[in-house]
């Protein structure tokens, strides 16, 4: 191959990933007066933070002056449960109502309440009313008002360019390297620290929330770069996805319906989630549906059953539907249209019932939804400092769902758009700060980028036959059939040979046509972050002898006080992926006892 | 439902020229437009060029002119056509061509930097801001812009007037205008913008945009209209000329 010349930039901060996390972070590097430039695998405004519904939860009180970060704390612990890092859970509970109040100051519209204050909702987990939204589009709101202000700032935006490696000088971050979609052109930034903001990697199951950006992006550069990755064993399924008709299979139900008073129901017309209450939760969680209907006006009753977290209710509807109660599409109804006026449902829903009519020629204002559980979301990824969201590789930060921590093994809904906001800014504030305190000169090693070239044009010139969609097909086959919601040994192991086989067959990928905005090229180099992803989830998941959170067993089917007290590390040694069990950082007493109150 | 076969004519090519080409392929229940453009991807053409991500309608990724109108693939139902139809399926027309069913659409992201920015006014006595309901719902539905940029595609000032795009900001970011010139807490001055460089005088409301637009933004009626009026209150009035004629203040 001859050389070519790589179109080279130098920056102090990359920041890879422009959904929330990105953005925040490009946003604060930016004004901390470093040299920073956003690159992202999409068009600017597109990133799954677009997709997010619900709302962003932040204890401020407006609804329910009693809230405040302390109980946020307590539920976001609770509903992780308590494998989250304290820390993170501590300062996302406190930053993250200034956050809010800082997106208004940028110009976005939450909802009101009578009193012309931002509006809050309830959702799973979460004691009080407390997600600031926007109907059921809130992504939308904060993707445009953080695209808006990074724009205005003048911030450097490298769209549809994908970058695939890290690059490093004696162990430090120096670089990053990869391609432009549109021209198959290679792109070499030369910098100080990376900020990887490029989510999860859900793309490797086959019912799925996640479109075709999540394929394990960051978790693969830093396992590259020897980074460690913790808690890849904690997978969510959101537990309502659309089940029918088959091609809308997996797309995001927003949990604001049952917020906004939806119930789940099996196909006898039971409302079964009071068959579901864990003794965990078992204290703060309505026994009769009278009571759980009088939670939504008065919170001295106990919550509804139906607003458990994601993780119990996910495996209560998979239980029904395994126990033949379920739907003939092999769902359960979700019906708010029995509960709510047609006009409320309308204006609390907007996208909801656009979505249902318009893909499922349902009426969400006269009829049940039929949902079932889809990939969601992954609580594992790179492993930060909590403070500081730097990785364990110097001039390495992760925010957003590429970082694990906050959420321990089960994520609440709500935490993931305050985890963008109170997160991406820190990293962009400490990436910034580490590029100011940071001596030396640093170099770019030529041959590795070169080999790096080298091994992503190889599938043009590959003698195999194989096709990159039947290998990522049969991925996702594996992980759904193997790598589920209930998980056992002997599956796991298997998954694990077919992962192994899956690698061989990636060597043998054949492309056809040229590197000009070729997306069979790019699922091909992306194979090797979606097999990476997929086979630490499969590593961990082997090694977490136990159920907790988004980590269900059947061979182990309760939880394990020895397993509450570690955190299963992944890292890469020698090109292969090990496997360590580490014990939590010790939480400080004040926050024990926030936790040890009841309901 | 039985799989049925159905035959797609995709538009091919790049920069330097292209064509139709023939695909014939099975339809699943419930399938959309981009479901089967990632059949025919998947089984028949590895490289064939498509943006999308959210495949839900939230994105506004797929655009294209799907039997010459201009749709967003994903919520373009398959049983929407009449069994045996043929379906063609083109690049949006207003852009460069980049590859296959990809525009650049650049000319958008370019126009939005032009854009004065949000400037909030002074806060409330007690710290907060406070914004009612009824007052921030016309803006609410600027707001759910998907930027699908399906608007601009259609637009005639600009879809066969490539002369026009450096002068005309597009309904797109009139919508934009709109909603920062009609946010309660915004203090900055756009109007000049509008009248200018902006071009909104271009538009002769014609509605092709709010036609297409698949959230629904009423872009003539409650965007545009309400701008052409504010711009026409300062630059037009009658009064305020003939009291300007009398006046010795510096303009």
């Amino acid at each position: 191959m001859a050389e070519e010349k790589y179109e080279t930039h130098e920056y102090d901060v990359i920041v890879i990933g422009a959904g929330g996390a990105g953005l925040r972070a490009a946003v604060e590097a930016s004004a901390q007066g470093v040299k920073t430039a956003l690159v992202c695998k999409s068009l600017l405004g597109k990133a799954h933070t677009v997709m997010a519904e619900g709302g962003i939860a932040a204890a401020m009180g407006n609804v329910y002056p009693e809230d405040n970060w302390k109980v946020h704390f307590r539920d976001t612990m609770r509903g992780g449960k308590l494998l989250n890092n304290w820390r993170m859970a501590q300062l996302h509970a406190q930053e993250a109502p200034d956050r809010v109040l800082e997106l208004e100051e940028w110009g976005a519209l939450f909802d009101r309440t009578k009193e012309g204050l931002i509006l809050q909702r309830d959702f799973g987990g979460h004691r009080y009313a407390r997600l600031a939204h926007v109907g059921d589009r809130t992504g939308l709101e904060m993707i445009r008002t953080l695209q808006q202000h990074a724009v205005h700032k003048g911030i450097d935006v490298y769209m549809e360019c994908n970058l695939q490696r890290l690059l490093t000088d004696a162990g430090r971050i120096a670089g990053a390297f990869g391609y432009w979609r549109e021209t198959g052109k290679f792109i070499l930034f030369k910098c100080k620290a990376v900020v990887l903001a490029t989510g999860g990697g859900g793309k490797a199951w086959k019912v799925t929330s996640n479109s075709w950006e999540y394929t394990g992006d960051g978790v693969t550069m830093a396992a590259d770069v020897g980074a460690d990755l913790m808690d890849m064993e904690f997978m969510q399924f959101h537990p309502t996805g659309m089940v029918w008709p088959p091609s809308v299979r997996g797309i995001l139900v927003t949990e604001g319906v049952r917020g906004d008073g939806g119930t789940l129901k099996n196909a006898k017309g039971e409302r079964f989630m009071f068959n579901y209450i864990p003794e965990f939760f078992k204290a703060e969680t309505a026994e009769t549906e009278k009571e759980a209907d009088g939670w939504y006006e008065d919170k001295r009753n106990r919550r509804t059953p139906d607003l458990l977290p994601r993780d119990e209710v996910a495996r209560a509807i998979n239980s029904e539907v395994k126990a033949g109660r379920g739907t003939a599409h092999g769902g359960v109804f979700l019906d708010i249209a029995s509960r709510r006026p047609a006009d409320y449902i309308q204006r609390r829903l907007p996208s909801m019932y656009h979505q249902f009519k318009e893909l499922a020629d349902v009426d969400i204002t006269k009829e049940a939804m039929e949902v079932g559980p889809t990939c969601h979301y992954a609580m594992g990824g790179v492993r930060v400092d909590a403070d500081t969201t730097a990785a364990t590789v110097p001039g390495l930060f992760a925010a957003g769902e590429v970082a694990a921590g906050l959420h321990g093994a089960n994520r609440l809904g709500g935490n993931s758009l305050s985890d963008l906001l109170v997160f991406g800014r820190r990293a962009g504030l400490y990436a910034a700060e580490y590029c100011k305190s940071l001596k030396g000169a640093l170099t770019v090693n030529n041959d590795e980028v070169n080999a790096f070239a080298r091994g992503m044009l190889a599938p043009f010139e590959s003698k195999g036959n194989e096709n990159p969609y039947t290998i990522h097909a049969d991925l996702q086959e594996c992980m759904q059939g193997l790598v589920g919601i209930i998980r056992v040994e002997t599956e796991l192991k298997k998954a694990l040979e077919t992962l192994q086989q899956l690698k061989q067959r990636a060597r043998n990928v054949k492309i056809e046509g040229n590197r000009q905005y070729n997306p069979g090229w790019h699922l091909a180099l992306d194979l090797h972050s979606l097999l990476t992803f997929a086979e630490a989830a499969t590593l961990a998941a082997i090694e977490r002898k136990e159920s907790r959170g988004g980590h269900t067993r059947d061979d182990y089917p309760s939880t394990d006080a020895k397993f509450a007290k570690v955190n299963v590390i992944v890292r890469k040694r020698n090109g292969a992926l090990a496997l360590s069990q580490e014990p939590l950082p010790e939480m400080p007493e004040e926050l024990k006892a926030l936790l040890e109150e009841k309901k | 439902m039985a799989e049925q076969q159905v035959h797609m004519r995709l538009w091919r090519g790049d920069v330097k020229g292209g064509e139709f080409r023939d695909y014939r392929i099975g339809v699943g229940e419930g399938m959309v437009v981009l479901d089967v453009v990632h059949a025919i991807q998947a089984q028949q053409a590895n490289d064939l060029a498509v943006r999308w991500n959210c495949k839900a309608g939230k994105c506004g990724s797929c655009s294209a002119e799907v039997n010459g109108k201009p749709r967003l693939m994903c919520m373009t139902r398959m049983n929407t056509f009449q069994p045996g139809e043929t379906i063609t399926i083109s690049p949006m027309r207003t852009f460069p061509i980049i590859r296959d069913l990809v525009t650049d659409v650049s000319f958008n992201f370019e126009k939005a930097k032009e854009i004065p920015a949000f400037k909030p006014k002074p806060k409330e006595a007690d710290g907060t801001r406070r914004m009612f309901q009824e007052d921030i719902d016309r803006v609410q539905e600027f707001h759910k812009c998907i930027e699908c940029f399906l608007c601009q595609n259609v637009c005639h000032v600009i879809r066969d007037h490539d002369d026009n795009k450096p002068a005309f900001a597009g309904p797109r970011f009139f919508v934009r205008l709109a909603s920062l010139e009609m946010h309660p807490l915004d203090c900055n001055d756009r109007i000049e913008l509008l009248q200018k460089k902006a071009g909104l005088g271009y538009c002769n409301i014609t509605k092709c945009c709010t036609e297409v637009c698949p959230e629904h933004i009423h872009i003539t009626d409650n965007a545009i209209i309400p701008l052409k009026e504010r711009v026409v209150d300062r630059y037009y009035d009658p009064i305020a000329k003939l009291l300007g004629l009398f006046s010795t203040k510096n303009k």
